[in-house]
């Protein structure tokens, strides 16, 4: 989400780095364009002013001045800046002490609160091991019970059964009750959408939140929202005391200044963040890797994380022994091809690294084409056991079987054999020059894609 | 609910925040010439209404041109930059026309999750019916929950009929069936309602593309109209849900949808100069009749606080 916004900075910054000595309009110059594009990120107006401020204070003076690269400096400084403004430390939802307790899902219509509330729910079942119930209570939207009953189902987490005609105060009563009753650790409520400015629907979830008394209210919130961030956040949080923001739709392009805005001006930690439409697209929020992205030092830690979470550590391991070696077989590739796609395919992959958020936009015109993996899993697993372990004895018939196993044409066949070989051959070569370290994390490049762009 | 005239409401919501902004330029105008400073209050006055930094300093570089060191009066600056804004967002005020040689006229309905797209066919199926149209309506949002039975809903309230197909089924294939079903019951208008996607989900705007090339099959002219649902409180990544979805299919209107609220969709001045897409209808509340036409002097005059 925030790609766009590494862009411009990154470009502002870049002009500081290729400077020698930092002058005090060196920085004025730079904070202008850093407040152009805070604006069009969507940071609120008076969040951009306090930010910028700070930021200015701290680099026009000795420490900066007389820095060795004056252009890093400040781009700690603005890292800083945003990490503080971002919050502290990452925080988690509450888990009750004395169970059951609710947590109250509120936020404008369409932010996401129904799938977020299950996404969450799923989370706390599978992480915290909570027992959990979900109810809604939204009658305002046609269906809107129906979707959280459903979307109950597919995470396997229980629904509060819906009565007919039941006001949403009287169902969160009731959903209090059956969680007592059930042995439940966990109420969540899901509320009807509302805008922060409609006094009537405010008043009913302030009367929600006083018979349920939850331990955690979530004001959900698009990342894609704009300047009127500040007035949702404080509306909601003047109004029914947050505990914490949920973020969602950060999968999409959109710089996510709101982040910006709704933490300065709530002061409540962003919590959780959605980044996709499955159940299981729910993160944890972490300021410090956010501002690096931020300034496109790229996500490296949740990279770290996502490849620890998928590769195991062995597999990695004994994989590089064996490509040092120049002894990878297609067994290993389908391996990594499937690893890949389990992280989200390459798309997924190359944000997180540093220096490619800048390039996103070419790489997004340069199509990578992510069926290219499906479609060379395919081919692989067209293959015979024997044809897998040992490649050169493919020959031109049973590329032609391959083909039309895998539903792909002869060419595409000859290019994965073609591009595993020279694969291969390239890390025998890396292999005998010692730098078996950088296979480690088990990233070989993979046949057609393009390789990962140099920094700077 | 209901009482007040749609314009009033529109102008109540909009006045939530406009008041913000007339209070921002009146303090900006406290010296009463227009100077350098004055000028980038106004701006910033402008970007508080999510016009977007480039826009805003467009709009307010006019007002200095023609102003500049010169004794103005708050409420003639106010008037000055609505009429401005006016000027850019008439040409687009444009409502939906249904062609009647069309048997059914199809309109595709698109948008990023959560921007109001099924609420909005609902809207427009009960003014359709209204005016005595025969409307069918495809529930071709297939991987929300509920989705489908969200839509049914609105068919029942509008007296439309509904095709549909369970959750997970191919959403092209269904806009096929109903618009096959469509011209055989002879109707008049067919919606087809879609499932809300990210614009940068390449995979998700292809199915998309594949929606409106099945239904060339059967139409080589449908869809004749292909509607981009837009949400008020959105920022700038409106400029780029525009253009992302216009690569895709040819967009023919923007809907804006909970106008109601404070956000004030200060974007839509950016979006008129940048892609001039015609802005069909505005959504201000949650009722089958709070869609209406868009207004752009109103719109204007109320984002600058003016009465209408």
């Amino acid at each position: 989400m925030f790609d766009s916004l590494t862009t411009r900075l990154g470009d502002v910054l870049d002009r500081l780095k290729r400077r020698g000595a930092l002058k005090e309009q060196d920085v004025e110059a730079a904070l202008r364009e850093v407040r152009v594009a805070l604006l069009e990120a969507d940071v609120a107006l008076p969040v951009v002013r306090d930010l910028v401020a700070k930021v200015k204070e701290k680099a026009i003076g000795r420490e900066v001045l007389k820095s060795i690269t004056p252009g890093q400096m400040v781009v700690k400084i603005v890292h800083d800046t945003l990490v503080e403004t971002l919050g502290g430390e990452g925080e988690d939802v509450m888990l009750p002490a004395d169970p059951p307790g609710a947590i109250l899902m509120v936020g404008l219509q369409g932010s996401g609160k129904t799938t977020t509330t299950a996404k969450l729910a799923l989370r706390l079942k599978d992480r915290e091991h909570k027992k959990v119930l979900m109810a809604s209570l939204d009658v305002a939207r046609p269906a809107a019970q129906e979707q959280l009953k459903i979307l109950g189902e597919q995470a396997g987490v229980a629904t509060l059964p819906v009565v007919a005609g039941q006001r949403p105060v009287e169902i969160a009563r009731r959903a209090m009750e059956a969680g007592r009753f059930g042995g439940y650790d966990v109420v969540l409520l899901d509320t009807a959408g509302r805008l922060h400015v409609d006094e009537a629907l405010m008043d009913e979830v302030a009367a929600v939140r006083d018979a349920a008394m939850p331990l955690e209210t979530l004001l959900v919130a698009d990342a894609m929202t704009g300047q009127d961030a500040v007035n949702v956040g404080k509306a909601f949080h003047d109004r029914l005391g947050l505990t914490g923001i949920v973020l969602t739709r950060v999968d999409g392009d959109a710089r996510g200044g709101a982040a910006l805005s709704m933490r300065a001006v709530t002061g409540c930690p962003i919590k959780l963040l959605g980044v996709g439409e499955k159940l299981d697209a729910l993160e944890a929020f972490h300021p410090d890797r956010i501002a690096g992205r931020i300034l496109g030092m790229g996500d490296v830690v949740s990279l770290v994380e996502k490849v620890a979470e998928t590769v195991e550590a062995e597999d990695a391991e004994k994989l590089a022994a064996k490509l040092a070696k120049g002894e990878m077989d297609l067994n290993d590739l389908a391996e990594q091809l499937r690893q890949i796609r389990k992280m989200g395919g390459m798309s997924g992959l190359m944000g997180l690294l540093p220096g490619v958020a800048k390039m996103k936009n070419q790489l997004a015109q340069a199509n990578i084409d992510e069926s290219i993996v499906k479609r060379q899993e395919a081919i692989i697993q067209s293959m015979t056991p024997h044809e897998r372990r040992r490649p050169q004895v493919i020959q031109a018939s049973r590329r032609r079987r391959i083909a039309t196993g895998s539903g792909t044409t002869v060419p595409e066949v000859n290019k994965l054999l073609k591009q595993f070989m020279t694969m291969n051959k390239m890390m025998k070569k890396v292999g005998k020059m010692g730098k078996k370290g950088m296979l480690r994390g088990g990233f070989p490049p993979m046949p057609g894609m393009p390789g990962m762009p140099p920094r700077f | 609910m209901s009482g007040q005239g749609w314009l009033g409401r529109l102008r109540a919501g909009l006045s939530k925040s406009s008041n913000r902004i007339v209070d921002g330029i009146s303090s900006v105008f406290t010296r009463r010439k227009l100077d350098e400073e004055a000028i980038e209050g106004l701006e910033e006055v402008l970007i508080a209404a999510d016009v977007g930094p480039a826009t805003a300093a467009k709009l307010a570089g006019k007002i200095a041109d023609t102003r500049f060191e010169k004794d103005v009066t708050p409420e003639a600056v106010r008037r000055a930059l609505a009429s401005e804004i006016a000027a850019i967002l008439a040409p687009v005020a444009k409502p939906v026309g249904i062609d009647p040689a069309k048997k059914p006229h199809v309109i595709l309905v698109i948008g990023v999750n959560g921007t109001g797209k099924t609420t909005t066919i609902g809207k427009l199926a009960k003014a359709m019916r209204d005016d005595g149209k025969r409307v069918v309506l495809a529930a071709g949002d297939t991987f929300r929950a509920a989705a489908v039975e969200q839509l049914k809903i609105w068919g029942e309230r509008s007296g439309c009929p509904v095709i549909s197909r369970p959750q997970g089924a191919d959403s092209a294939g269904l806009a096929y069936d109903a618009l096959q079903q469509a011209q055989r019951d002879n109707a008049d208008v067919l919606l087809i309602d879609t499932a809300g996607r990210l614009h940068n989900k390449a995979n998700l705007m292809a199915e998309l593309e594949k929606v409106a090339r099945v239904l060339k099959k059967l139409d080589p002219e449908a869809p004749q109209d292909c509607l981009l649902v837009l949400d008020a409180t959105t920022g700038q990544n409106a400029l780029s849900q525009v253009s992302t979805f216009r690569e895709m299919l040819p967009i023919t209107g923007l809907v804006v949808t909970k106008l109601d609220g404070s956000a004030k969709g200060g974007v839509l001045v950016a979006l008129a100069e940048k892609f001039a897409i015609p802005i069909r209808a505005v959504g201000v509340g949650e009722g089958a009749d709070d869609l209406k036409p868009f207004d752009a002097d109103a719109f204007a005059r109320g984002l600058m606080g003016l009465e209408a």
